[in-house]
């Protein structure tokens, strides 16, 4: 029983407020938007950040639902966190992903860190005008989105799994209003 | 022509769309989990009346969110009205929601449309 002790202990220390671990669906992914929403709504959270925290999360999310299909039931497992602290909010996920895909995924996120506002915005446009929707329903926004939302660097890690698959981590920030 | 009148819901939009009425609107929330399906017997209607449209065509824009993939089809739908005589765009955001503001400023300089911008 003392692991359910040292998790309750974990969340607190982490100021974690959500935290879904599991398969990762349209329907789970609706759950947890409104679970977050009521729980900001209920300490009378600020529209701005409320909206900005729900931007990043449907992004977040989406992308684990999207890349939750493959074959493998390493594919499936995922996890999804809010945290909350005085000054801002940390929606952090966690989702395996095959090893083929780290390189290109890895220098996405460094391209969209090293790009300020303007250079997001432009980056957005072009994506959005140059490319369709892919089989997954994605339109290859999500990440810039989440950037230009938190006006923060994303920060990210790639650990290995097994030979196929990595386990891929990321963490957006949103500063509280 | 057949209307369109699609019920919002929490993660599609509300979507009226009636000729006789002059009646065009997108509202609520946008987060389907198959947009390019969801938005597709939009563009079709579009492509439709865009064969004998009205003479004037205001087609408002009301949304509280939407996501990444749906922004891509609400380009696709402001693509569509580009070709239609008389269609302005009208684009509703909350007034403190400046995301939403300049997320249609946004369109507004990828499509070649008239928008008028209306706080609420």
């Amino acid at each position: 029983m003392k692991f359910i002790f040292d998790l309750h202990k974990t969340m607190l220390e982490n100021n974690l407020i959500l935290v879904y671990e599991g398969e990762f669906t349209q329907e789970i992914t609706k759950s947890v938007l409104a679970m977050a929403e009521r729980n900001m709504d209920s300490i009378g959270e600020e529209s701005s950040t409320k909206r900005k925290v729900f931007n990043v999360m449907v992004e977040c999310l989406q992308n684990i639902v999207k890349h939750g299909d493959e074959e493998s039931s390493v594919s499936k497992q995922a996890i999804f966190m809010i945290g909350k602290k005085n000054d801002k909010y940390v929606i952090t996920s966690g989702n395996p992903i095959k090893k083929e895909n780290v390189e290109g995924l890895k220098s996405k996120l460094e391209e969209i860190n090293s790009l300020d506002k303007d250079g997001l915005k432009t980056l957005y446009k072009e994506i959005i005008r140059n490319t369709s929707i892919s089989d997954k329903g994605g339109a290859g926004l999500g990440f810039v989105d989440m950037a230009r939302k938190s006006g923060q660097e994303l920060e990210y890690d790639f650990k290995p799994l097994d030979e196929e698959y990595f386990f891929f981590s990321l963490k957006t920030t949103i500063k509280r209003i | 022509m057949n209307i369109i009148n699609l019920e919002g819901a929490e993660d599609t939009p509300k979507i009226i769309l009636d000729k006789t009425n002059g009646i065009f609107e997108i509202s609520g929330r946008s987060l389907p989990e198959d947009s390019q399906g969801f938005y597709q017997p939009i563009l079709d209607w579009i492509e439709e009346y865009g064969k004998d449209p009205n003479p004037s065509t205001e087609f408002i824009f009301k949304l509280e969110y939407f996501n990444t993939a749906s922004s891509k089809l609400i380009l696709d739908v402001l693509s569509a009205l580009e070709d239609i005589d008389g269609a302005v765009i009208q684009w509703y955001y909350l007034e403190d929601d400046e995301d939403m503001q300049e997320a249609g400023e946004e369109f507004s300089e990828l499509v070649d449309l008239t928008f008028e911008f209306q706080e609420y």
